[in-house]
């Protein structure tokens, strides 16, 4: 496949070459890595909870004087919760980084921002 | 009525309309109208996230399921939290960078397809009307109670009052009406938990050792299992938490309020902040009103154990800290249905008459005029619809929203952001699919039909066997969005790649 054209000749447009570049997979790359696997740990973390209360027994036993495995789980959730989101924002002032100049590129070769 | 809680009543509806009258001097575009013209900041918007999204189900339901249930209660707590994540990692920054005013100008973005807007907007009022009428529903029993005023007078007030904020205010007012709400019920629920926590002399430990003895359940208080004992129906209904927040569409609409997918992020991070120390404090609302108001007087009040946030503050604080907290409880009905509205009628004016009707062909003035009918007229539908659904059980339509929401808007945002084969057809059936079919699992679960006449709405047995439908439904928005794009077989890769380079980057639309 030539660069710029599909496969029926036609030329592609600007979009097309720029989700094409080095610098935007590149991204996007990034992001995949950081955002699936979080995502499914996440969904995991979650739903194990529910999981492990329906079908076993193993978090009602008391974990700290009467408290019980259940309440610890989902304290852990809440802390999940708060670390990922911390996680989240560091690791997207970097990816809004790479974007901004990928768009700058984009804007001086001509294309328009409104 | 004592005159405290209609002082501190009037004292909110006073500051709202303050609010109100200034926010209607900065509206005078429909883009300030929708979306107080993009202006928010990121704490401001992550206040008004959480304003929004801790309803009268949130406040006075989850603090009612702990007080009665124990563990179980507090499950609902968990999903709600545990929702944002799926709200920041997936949702929020490329439905701020491709959509404009509402849900369907996303999925547009990349279909230009008349149907798949209008499936959109259906999607979203029925969710809207769903979720407005628990809040109507709850408010007006709320209010009765409280206020001993009868149950339709409640519901009209309420409903004069959001439809005020909304017609002479629109996002700026609701915005600040959600902002004060989310910082009184903080403060609220806050005071209200240090005194709890004092009673039990600091010590979480303590706390946990008591309640072993002080409800009914004995032991079981504190463990799974006391209302949720069909393991599928529990994960079922986590399911619907969890990922109903993200296809909600008066939170989704919250995300067009800031300028750029960066605020966006950061609204979102505020929200999870401030509703995961709400929900951590849902604790102590519960625990304490199983201590000391005690089961007998919560189940007394209101059989689903509504009331037990107000009885609580009312045995700690006596009357004020519970006209306080009343009037809270107001204030968290009125920024909620206010929100409701709103994206009720951008579903209305903006999709369907704007752009279906009217093609986009309309002058400032014409939009702005069909917002502000169109909020009249999801105000007074709402209204009437309430005022004759006085029995439903609330928890059921709001759990009914989330299983839509998460179910017909959810897969067809992930498709249209993620999905490169993802065409038109596959947009309109994965909404169809998702909708249809939970709506119909649940016209057919143990929530409409009981064999236990009074039990639910008609008596017979049911033929779905779960209470809430997600964990069926979601699966089958997604399935039915695989099969229609399948089926279909067109592709428009030129299209995607300009949705992926926009979602990713914020690169505006070009104008041509």
């Amino acid at each position: 496949m030539g660069e710029g054209r599909h496969h029926d000749g036609k030329e592609k447009n600007k979009f097309e070459k720029v989700v094409e570049s080095k610098e935007f997979k590149e991204l996007m790359d990034r992001k995949k890595k950081f955002i699936v696997p979080l995502t499914i740990f996440f969904l995991v973390f979650y739903f194990a909870l529910p999981i492990l209360t329906s079908y076993t027994k193993i978090l009602h036993q008391p974990a700290i004087g009467d408290i019980t495995w259940v309440w610890i789980f989902a304290l852990a959730q809440f802390i999940m919760t708060w670390t990922l989101v911390t996680i989240y924002m560091k690791k997207s002032a970097a990816f809004d980084m790479l974007a901004q100049k990928i768009v700058e590129e984009e804007v001086s070769k001509g294309g328009k921002e409104q | 009525m004592n005159p405290t809680v209609i002082i501190l009543f009037l004292l909110i509806v006073l500051s709202t309309l303050v609010v109100t009258y200034y926010a209607a001097k900065r509206t005078k575009t429909t883009s300030e109208f929708y979306t107080a013209g993009g202006g928010l900041t990121g704490w401001q918007n992550g206040l008004a996230i959480a304003g929004d999204y801790l309803s009268a189900a949130s406040f006075l339901g989850i603090a009612g399921a702990i007080a009665l249930t124990g563990f179980d209660g507090f499950f609902f707590s968990l999903g709600y939290l545990v929702a944002y994540l799926v709200v920041l990692f997936i949702v929020a920054e490329p439905l701020r960078n491709l959509g404009k005013y509402t849900l369907a100008d996303m999925i547009n973005s990349r279909f230009d397809a008349k149907k798949v807007r209008g499936v959109a907007a259906i999607s979203t009022i029925t969710i809207v009307i769903f979720y407005m009428i628990a809040q109507l529903v709850g408010a007006g029993a709320l209010i009765q109670l409280l206020f001993n005023i009868d149950y339709w007078v409640a519901v009209l007030i309420v409903g004069v009052m959001m439809t005020i904020y909304v017609l002479f205010g629109g996002m700026t007012a609701t915005s600040w009406v959600q902002i004060i709400k989310a910082v009184l019920l903080m403060a609220a629920t806050v005071v209200i938990s240090f005194i709890v926590l004092s009673k039990f002399n600091f010590n979480i430990s303590t706390m946990f050792s008591e309640m072993k003895t002080a409800t009914p359940l004995g032991e079981d208080y504190l463990n799974p299992g006391v209302k949720y004992k069909v393991p599928l129906d529990t994960l079922s209904l986590m399911t619907a938490l969890v990922l109903g927040t993200a296809g909600l569409p008066h939170i989704l609409m919250r995300f067009f309020t800031v300028r750029d997918a960066k605020t966006a992020r950061s609204s979102v991070m505020w929200a999870t902040w401030i509703v995961g120390v709400f929900y951590i404090l849902t604790i102590f609302l519960g625990f304490g009103a199983a201590a000391f108001v005690g089961s007998d007087t919560i189940v007394a009040a209101n059989s689903a154990g509504n009331m037990a946030a107000p009885l609580l503050a009312e045995v700690l604080g006596g009357d004020f800290l519970m006209s306080f907290i009343s009037a809270v409880a107001f204030a968290t009905i009125l920024a909620v249905v206010a929100g409701l509205v709103l994206s009720g009628a951008s579903a209305f004016a903006h999709d369907i008459y704007g752009q279906i009707i009217k093609k986009g062909k309309v002058t400032e003035k014409q939009q702005m005029y069909a917002a502000k009918y169109a909020s009249v007229g999801v105000a007074i539908l709402s209204i009437l619809i309430a005022l004759f659904a006085q029995n439903m059980n609330v928890a059921f339509l709001v759990s009914l929203a989330f299983c839509i929401a998460g179910s017909a808007n959810l897969p067809v945002i992930i498709y249209t952001i993620y999905w490169k084969r993802f065409n038109t057809a596959g947009a309109v059936t994965a909404m169809l699919s998702g909708l249809i079919s939970a709506l119909v699992l649940v016209s057919m679960s143990p929530s409409v039909f009981s064999p236990v006449e009074g039990a639910a709405i008609f008596v017979g047995d049911p033929i779905f066997p779960l209470t809430n439908p997600a964990i069926v439904s979601v699966p089958l928005g997604f399935l039915g969005g695989l099969v229609g794009t399948v089926l279909s077989g067109k592709k428009d890769l030129t299209r995607f790649a300009e949705v992926k380079f926009r979602a990713n980057t914020g690169f505006r639309k070009e104008t041509k």
